[in-house]
């Protein structure tokens, strides 16, 4: 057998930067109005690294500005609209969109073995309809930007004077752009597998955007009606959710826990994915228990639709809602566990190469750890009742989002940068980054846990003397954090010029991505491959070649 | 009246930050309620738990990536073949955080239960929360106060509500929190067991000043509430004109909003303000009077001074007239 999982008239050569999906057209509209996933996959990333930025930059003024209790460089009002624009624009712009519809857009396909996604009109609409949303957020921004934090709780977000209905129709668009990414990426793995590629050939990344994808489809309209009735009360004072107009104030965050409860697993399961693809590459062993970690997405998914009252705990729900939505809350526990174990039984005696996105890997299982059990303190009730809506809170999901999603992102980028770009980035600067990205957002965020356990609530503008120590560690963290990004931002920019160019298959992956060349060819693949064979299969038919820098199929005495 | 009484009721209703109270815990507040036991127990065993899970995941990462680590990409190792599943171990490890989750489950839901279940004859107190500062009405005195009175070891039933959007009553010290929500009535309970003063915080964001919705509660010993109750309610009812007015400046939450030194806050500053010709946001103009002065604090919305928000509360039905004199007589004052 030479090529572990495709037959060999697909291997193409490494690459000879002749043509490919980079260089295939040329000219602005062949961007903007692109077909490719690959295309659309770049265009995502370049304004999903836009849109991290400025929420970075929103997210260090609210850092500084809590140096001090009372002003330090901005008053109430305009600490309330950054700490909100940072929220909105890194849930709704970050990191939603951030490994599906950008990593997952130009892996997923390549990774399946098609050759495009299943509607590529529908993929471009999605895109277009992410800057459109966008504008609309960030419209808020120049009109009197929005103060109502990113969760739009009536009835102060019917009532308060900023800009709340640009900001939360940005939100209803962006809905629509990722329902599409979803839709498009369910059919595209339910009908365009080529021969041999059945379920469990997948690779995990594929099981993770799968799972993802559901709960987009399903979850997001709930999120798209919760805002536009809110939108409708504030505009024509038809009562829904106001008390004064006769509605139900907790009734929104029924509505807005039902989307966003989900969501939060919209936002890990994909970086779920990206570990389950980086571990055993850089382990060069199987991954361990592929069905269990597969399964064990859908069942996230699935409980994710039914925990969404654990917010709601001291809102005035009933103690009886309280009871079952802590229940099934404990029950997700036991996947993510199950996912965290079999990732380190991966490794054992393996033969582990500690290159970047290695690092980022090893990042997220030490910090979403830490994440996934303080999830375990919120959802047992009696304590959440202490901890909810403290720092606490605020370090649990920053530790998931930040410390999970987002660093399985960079994980992910790293990992596929020289597919995207053709171009290697330096490893050096890379393992410098990605521990400057560790070590911050441990500092900034751990003391926030002792912050929250001790009583200092979240949104707060002024706190109590006290807590201000914390507050200047976790500061500081934060700096560092924006000084590894900085860094990675600027190396992986000087790459694209002076980068080595990439090997097909710089970390010695099995999954088809790695057949292509560096970057893909336009169409993909010249023929469906044949697929014979798992996706982290055959690691030792692979052999490391230094005059290329990358691995090419081994040449063994058994293979004829 | 003079000034000097003026200056001395000022500083009494000075409103000041609670100081938080040294704990013996590292991690959390001191505690000081009956309930507060169930809380701490399961913060420590789960504190106890995730510290082994975190420093096992990290060994197994550490020890692994030290004893298995390549010697580079061109040696070209091969890794051993192990066992690629093993449903006996993947179960093992499904079950038992099973194990660990269902008391943990039992345990938060039991206290959950303790904290949602007033016993019976508890006595009540009304919190209000308003943009932004809590209100407490105590039975017997006329107007609300801005700090929360208790007795030690007497159990509480707060009646909470909102005039406005929603708030949230948070003591640390009680681990124990509960909304206020517009148009309906929630409530929380505790039994205070150490005498002192502990913060009280707004936890649920309602705007501009969340963060300065924080006031204490101030547990009191044995006969201390009734003494400061019958107290208060002689002071309360004494006070008259402008020295009234600077009371309930503090107490009514005005401070919060208005300031006595000509700083615009959240709304116009009450120095110099009587008198005054304002441009209202309808285009009309009208002269800060004593109707006027009354028509805001009633009916807060009918006009509002050019540059500023509707965001005042309407104070109907919470000021007698005799309170509203005071008010009117105490922004006179400040010239």
């Amino acid at each position: 057998m030479a090529s572990p999982s495709a037959t060999a008239d697909v291997v193409a050569p490494r690459s000879s930067g002749s043509d490919n999906y980079l260089t295939h057209d040329k000219g602005v509209l062949s961007w903007i109005f692109t077909l490719d996933h690959k295309r659309i996959g770049v265009m995502y990333l370049c304004s999903v690294l836009t849109a991290f930025a400025l929420g970075g930059f929103f997210a260090l003024l609210v850092r500084t500005e809590l140096l001090t209790p009372g002003h330090t460089i901005m008053d109430h009002d305009t600490y309330n609209q950054m700490f909100t624009l940072h929220g909105a624009i890194m849930v709704f712009l970050v990191i939603i969109p951030g490994i599906p519809a950008a990593l997952g857009n130009i892996i997923m396909p390549l990774q399946l073995g098609a050759k495009d996604v299943a509607f590529p009109r529908m993929n471009l609409a999605s895109y277009h309809l992410w800057i459109v949303g966008a504008l609309f957020m960030l419209s808020s921004l120049a009109i009197n930007a929005v103060d109502t934090g990113w969760t739009f709780y009536t009835p102060y977000s019917t009532t308060t004077s900023t800009a709340v209905v640009p900001a939360a129709f940005g939100a209803f668009i962006l809905g629509f752009s990722s329902i599409f990414t979803g839709l498009n990426f369910i059919v595209t793995m339910h009908k365009m597998r080529p021969p041999g590629m059945n379920w469990f050939r997948l690779p995990l990344f594929c099981w993770a955007l799968y799972s993802t994808a559901l709960i987009q489809v399903l979850a997001t309209p709930v999120i798209g009606i919760t805002l536009l009735m809110m939108i409708i009360e504030r505009t024509v004072h038809i009562g829904i959710f106001d008390p004064t107009l006769g509605g139900d104030p907790v009734l929104f965050q029924h509505f807005f826990w039902f989307y966003s409860h989900p969501a939060v697993y919209i936002m890990i399961v994909p970086a779920f994915g990206v570990i389950g693809e980086i571990i055993p590459v850089f382990s060069r062993k199987r991954i361990f228990g592929y069905k269990f970690i597969a399964i064990s997405s859908l069942a996230i998914a699935f409980l994710g639709f039914l925990v969404w009252g654990h917010h709601m705990f001291v809102s005035g729900q009933s103690v009886l809602a309280g009871t079952i939505f802590s229940a099934i809350t404990f029950l997700i526990a036991i996947p993510t566990a199950i996912k965290v174990f079999n990732w380190i039984t991966t490794m054992y005696k393996g033969v582990i190469h500690l290159d970047t996105p290695m690092l980022y890997a090893l990042a997220f299982l030490w910090v979403f750890t830490i994440g996934g059990l303080t999830g375990v303190f919120l959802a047992v009730m009696s304590v959440d009742v202490h901890l909810h809506d403290t720092y606490f809170v605020v370090a649990h999901f920053h530790y998931v989002m930040m410390g999970g999603a987002i660093t399985a992102f960079m994980g992910g980028l790293h990992y596929w940068w020289p597919k995207f770009t053709g171009k290697m980035y330096p490893e050096k600067a890379g393992r410098i980054g990605a521990t400057l990205v560790f070590l911050g957002l441990n500092v900034t965020f751990f003391p926030q846990f002792i912050l929250g356990s001790r009583g200092m609530p979240r949104r707060y503008y002024n706190y109590l003397p006290e807590f201000q120590p914390l507050h200047v560690l976790s500061t500081l963290g934060a700096y560092t954090l924006g000084l590894g990004f900085l860094l990675t931002a600027f190396y992986l920019f000087k790459s694209l010029k002076n980068g080595k160019t990439a090997p097909a298959n710089p970390w010695g992956g099995a999954t088809l991505e790695w057949q292509c060349s560096s970057p893909p060819p336009y169409y993909n693949f010249h023929k469906a491959p044949v697929i014979s064979a798992g996706p982290y299969d055959g690691y030792e038919n692979l052999m490391y070649d230094e005059a290329i820098g990358g691995y090419i199929p081994r040449k063994s005495p058994s293979s004829t | 009246m003079t000034s000097m009484s003026t200056i001395l009721a000022f500083a009494a209703f000075e409103p000041k930050l609670p100081k938080l109270p040294d704990s013996p815990y590292f991690w959390m507040p001191p505690s000081a309620s009956v309930t507060t036991g169930n809380t701490d127990a399961l913060w420590e065993f789960m504190l106890w738990m995730s510290l082994f899970f975190t420093v096992a995941i990290f060994w197994a990462m550490l020890r692994f990536c030290t004893k298995y680590r390549a010697k580079s990409r061109a040696a070209n190792e091969i890794a051993e073949k192990t066992s690629e599943h093993n449903t006996m171990l993947e179960l093992t490890w499904s079950i038992i955080p099973l194990f660990i989750v269902v008391p943990l489950f039992v345990g938060g839901f039991k206290g959950f239960v303790d904290l949602r279940t007033p016993p019976k004859g508890a006595m009540e107190i009304h919190a209000q929360g308003q943009k932004w500062k809590w209100l407490f009405s105590y039975p017997g005195l006329g107007s609300p106060d801005d700090v929360l009175h208790v007795p030690v070891n007497t159990p509480v039933r707060m009646v909470i509500n909102s005039v406005d959007v929603i708030h949230s009553l948070y003591i640390p010290s009680f681990r124990t929190k509960m909304d206020a929500v517009p148009g309906r009535y929630t409530d929380l309970w505790f039994k205070a067991t150490e005498v002192g003063e502990y913060p009280i915080f707004c936890a649920e964001y309602c705007g501009t000043s969340h963060s300065d919705m924080i006031t204490k509660v101030v547990v009191h010993p044995a006969g201390g509430y009734e003494k400061w109750l019958a107290s208060t309610i002689a002071a309360a009812d004494s006070l008259t004109g402008k020295d009234r007015g600077a009371m309930l400046y503090e107490k009514q939450g005005c401070s919060t909003c208005h300031s006595t030194d000509g700083s615009p806050k959240v709304g116009p500053s009450w120095k110099g303000i009587f008198g005054k010709m304002e441009s209202m946001t309808s285009g009309s103009a009208m002269k800060v009077d004593e109707n006027y002065l009354r028509e805001s604090m009633m009916d807060p919305q009918a006009h509002i001074v050019m540059g500023f928000a509707p965001a005042m509360p309407t104070y109907q039905g919470k000021l007698s007239d005799k309170d509203i004199d005071g008010l009117i007589e105490f922004i006179k004052s400040l010239k």
